[in-house]
């Protein structure tokens, strides 16, 4: 094929590459646009900063998973481990497993939220790095160490706290949960710094390269000089440490840290990835689809609750639209390839 | 051999056939014709177009124009279930049975013969897969599962299904890439005996040697139009004809020796005594049988072996990426012990694969950064930060030096062709200045227009003091580049020569010196 030809070919597929690029995002419009017809509050400052309080848990999650899934990886256990990472922070926080119910004041046994904070995430970057290894190590599939994984940090959860929830934080860590900097939630702003640290991470760094690489294909990878299996581990160290942090964020929103917390975020967090363009194969994606991914279920659960749908309809409506969201992306690309 | 007198009727016209994709044309008014028990030859570099007829053909997509008659009626195949129902089966390179099940399941599946309960019967199954293996050749149980046979014996299981179906044109795509000399030869037979047959075959090949052999037609094409047929008239027909009807110029031009150049250099890389011991996880690779090899600063030294002859084994070994048992490797007189390809490479050695698809390129990903994944660290800061001005600059000199045909850096690799990927490939590896650079089948996939270039290439790198291995199953290719040869055969060096000295019979003598006692061992095995 001349060089002409592949030019006017790529002529001929600039819109629909554009549409591509775009795609999650213009879907993403159109609901806001919908339910703000249905319902004109929807579009309220308040309501909108209040989707972002509401997206920023399972966001901080979905950036991590966003590189689990670059090398073509799963991790199921991010619900289970948001559950034992949060329950950790709470026994830091209070210094002990005993549910006293009284909201702490500044004489509690605890050791602060920056402590609290510290071990959630040590904790959940720790129990990630275990998971890496017995992938690479034993060669388990993803799949099913994560899926062990999502019972065994469960059951831990439910064993340190004895089944029930371990509440009343202080006010300082209550803050990075329902704190507020202007108008913005801080949970809100913590996920955006980690977006944007997580985007320059993919798309600037030495390693974020080697992540697309790893994904693309292991083997040329590993041909290539890289230690695929190292960069295997980091992508779960990553993910843990960010079920560890939104697990944190959670404690202090609800002032509550409960065993039974994070149950099927897996689906919700896996569902943003990949409504947000990154493909399960590996190699393709990106942290600004993961963004418009989560903010898409956000807004989806936000404004059918809105209009009185109730919670039954929206899981239905939410797999329905993962499954659209999805179709709609390969068939721009099959557009494209032709 | 058809009567002069009295051609058969024409089982299958293409007439003008025209196909556009988004503004491009693939293909612009091709006509061939096949008649019954011949065998037509279609030719043509990569992008010559030569997919998107057999995609037409077989039933993948519509023509755009033109017009297409099977058995004198209007062929008009709207997926590739009507094409089969018609009579006219496509074997792909990849092939496309189940690995899980038996042969007989494979030749049947969909239609398996059933008995008085409408339960399926296992004897009729058995009996007649015998009966349709033996046609082809293929003397084994059909009740093993195909994940058992060697590529070959899957590709004789895949013609043995299609004369199943009474398919009466049998469309080959390039059947023999994977297959080793010998299969080849019984490919050829087979192919011979379905002509006696009456069977029409379409033979899509890069291998002209084979083509010249087998085909009493061709049909060549070239940038999608019709570059012209060949007619074997009285012997076969001779490749430079094709040849200069593929590329539209003379053939002396390809493969032209190089000048003798003043081979230098000390002995940059040193092996004695390599072995390898079987991985149970890859038990048919082949085991490094004690080898020595000297390779020196600045020379190309091919190494000429039969698929399974242990050149891809020497090359990975040497690479980091298969485990040594025995043996030293010394490079610059140290002694190393590479236990990865990362060690490797730090020592400044590199590996362009054979398999480019699997081993070497990222096909979804931009032409940049396949082209400096195995150098991150040179085009990155202290911090870990990519220095994309840096890397851009590099990219574009090999883009220049290279000439690398390509529109943009983001490009996905896989847009690009066969030759212009390995170029990339070459360029991942020169970015680093290696001092040694182990290629193995440098050329495969890459159309005969590019071949030149890529050996071209490899000239240019020796002159810089490189030390480059070429691996080939190409002998003209081994024979136009290297300045010396070794050949290999069963994990063992059994022979070497100054490339001056080398023909291609020598070669294959040493290359193939015990190939029946080789054949006999392996029939015990099985």
């Amino acid at each position: 094929m001349s060089i002409a030809d592949e030019q006017s070919q790529r002529g001929g597929a600039t819109l629909a590459k554009l549409l591509m690029s775009f795609g999650p995002l213009l879907f993403l419009a159109a609901l806001v646009v919908v339910f703000t017809v249905l319902k004109p509050s929807f579009i309220d400052p308040i309501n909108l900063f209040n989707i972002t309080r509401q997206i920023s848990i399972t966001g901080l999650i979905a950036l991590g998973m966003t590189f689990v899934i670059l090398t073509a990886g799963i991790d199921l256990s991010v619900g289970s481990l948001l559950a034992f990472c949060g329950m950790v922070a709470a026994v830091v926080a209070k210094g002990g497993a005993a549910n006293t119910l009284s909201l702490s004041t500044s004489g509690t046994q605890g050791y602060g939220w920056f402590a609290a904070l510290l071990a959630a995430t040590v904790v959940g970057a720790a129990a990630g790095g275990v998971q890496g290894l017995a992938i690479t190590r034993l060669k388990v599939p993803p799949f099913v160490v994560t899926l062990g994984g999502l019972t065994v940090f469960r059951g831990l959860t439910l064993t340190i706290s004895n089944g029930g929830p371990i509440s009343g934080f202080d006010a300082s860590m209550r803050w990075f949960g329902t704190g507020l900097i202007g108008p913005v939630p801080v949970p809100a702003i913590i996920f955006a710094i980690a977006a944007i640290l997580c985007h320059i991470v993919l798309r600037y760094t030495r390693y974020g390269r080697a992540v697309y690489a790893v994904g693309g294909n292991a083997e040329a990878a590993r041909l290539s000089g890289l230690r695929v299996d190292r960069i295997l581990v980091s992508v779960y160290v990553i993910v843990g440490f960010f079920a560890g942090l939104a697990a944190f964020v959670l404690s202090a929103r609800l002032n509550s840290s409960e065993a039974v917390a994070g149950i099927g975020y897996e689906l919700t967090v896996i569902s943003a990835v990949v409504i947000g363009g990154t493909s399960l194969f590996g190699g393709i994606g990106s942290v600004g689809g993961t963004v418009v991914g989560a903010a898409l279920i956000g807004v989806l659960q936000n404004g059918l609750q809105f209009n009185n749908v109730s919670s039954y309809t929206q899981s239905i409506v939410i797999g329905l639209i993962l499954i659209l969201a999805v179709a709609f992306d390969r068939w721009l690309k099959s557009r494209v390839r032709r | 051999m058809q009567a002069e007198a009295a051609p058969s009727p024409v089982l299958l016209a293409v007439e003008g056939v025209t196909k556009h994709f988004a503004g491009v044309t693939a293909l612009s008014d091709v006509s061939l014709d096949v008649r019954p028990g011949e065998i037509l030859g279609l030719l043509g570099e990569n992008g010559a177009g030569k997919s998107t007829l057999l995609k037409i053909l077989s039933g993948v997509m519509p023509p755009s124009g033109g017009r297409i008659t099977f058995d004198g009626a209007e062929y008009t195949p709207s997926n590739p279930q009507d094409a089969k129902r018609l009579g006219i089966v496509t074997i792909y390179q990849e092939l496309s049975l189940i690995p899980t099940l038996t042969v007989a399941e494979n030749i049947f599946i969909g239609r398996a013969p059933t008995g008085p309960l409408g339960l399926v019967s296992w004897r009729r199954m058995e009996e007649d897969s015998r009966a349709i293996t033996a046609r082809v050749g293929l003397a084994i149980d059909p009740m093993t599962p195909v994940s058992a046979l060697s590529v070959a014996e899957q590709q004789l299981v895949e013609i043995a299904r299609a004369l199943s179906l009474k398919s009466r044109l049998i469309i080959m795509d390039e059947p023999t890439s994977a297959l080793t000399e010998t299969e080849v030869q019984r490919l050829l037979s087979i192919m011979d005996r379905l002509r006696k047959d009456n069977v029409a075959i379409m033979f899509v090949t890069h291998r002209l040697e084979e083509a010249s052999a087998i085909c009493d037609r061709m049909t060549v094409l070239r940038d999608g139009r019709l570059a012209g047929h060949l007619d074997r008239q009285g012997g076969p027909i001779k490749l430079p004809a094709i040849i200069e009807k593929m590329v539209g110029r003379a053939a002396s031009e390809l493969y032209a020796r190089p000048a003798q150049r003043a081979v230098a250099g000390d002995v940059v890389l040193s092996v004695r005594g390599l072995r390898t011991v079987r991985d149970p996880e890859a038990p048919h690779a082949i085991v490094l049988d004690g080898v020595d090899l000297d390779l020196k600063a600045g020379e190309i030294l091919g190494v000429a072996g039969l698929v399974g002859s242990g050149r891809t084994e020497l090359a990975r070994a040497i690479f980091g990426a298969d485990r040594i048992a025995a043996g030293t490797i010394t490079l610059d007189g140290k002694p190393i012990a590479p236990a990865s390809p990362a060690d490797a490479i730090k020592l400044g050695i590199g590996l362009v694969p054979e398999d480019r698809k699997h081993q070497a390129i990222f096909a979804a990903l931009g032409i940049l950064v396949n082209f400096s994944v195995a150098s991150l660290g040179r085009f990155s800061n202290g911090f870990g930060f990519m220095a994309e001005r840096r890397e851009r600059d590099a990219l574009s000199g090999f883009r220049k030096m290279l000439s690398i045909r390509m529109a943009s850096a983001e490009q996905a690799i896989e847009g690009l062709s066969g030759g212009n990927q390995q170029k990339v490939i070459l360029a991942r590896w020169l970015a680093r200045d290696p001092k040694v650079l182990v290629v193995d089948e440098p050329t495969r996939g890459v159309d005969v227009g590019a071949k030149a270039e890529v050996h071209q290439i490899l000239v240019q790198l020796a002159a810089r003091g490189i030390a480059v291995m070429m691996i080939s199953s190409e002998l003209p290719e081994v024979l136009a580049v290297s300045d010396r040869i070794v050949t290999m055969r069963r994990g063992r060096i059994t022979g070497e020569m100054p490339g001056v000295e080398a023909s291609e019979e020598r070669l294959m003598e040493l290359m193939a010196l015990d190939r029946q006692d080789g054949r006999e061992q392996e029939g015990q095995a099985r």
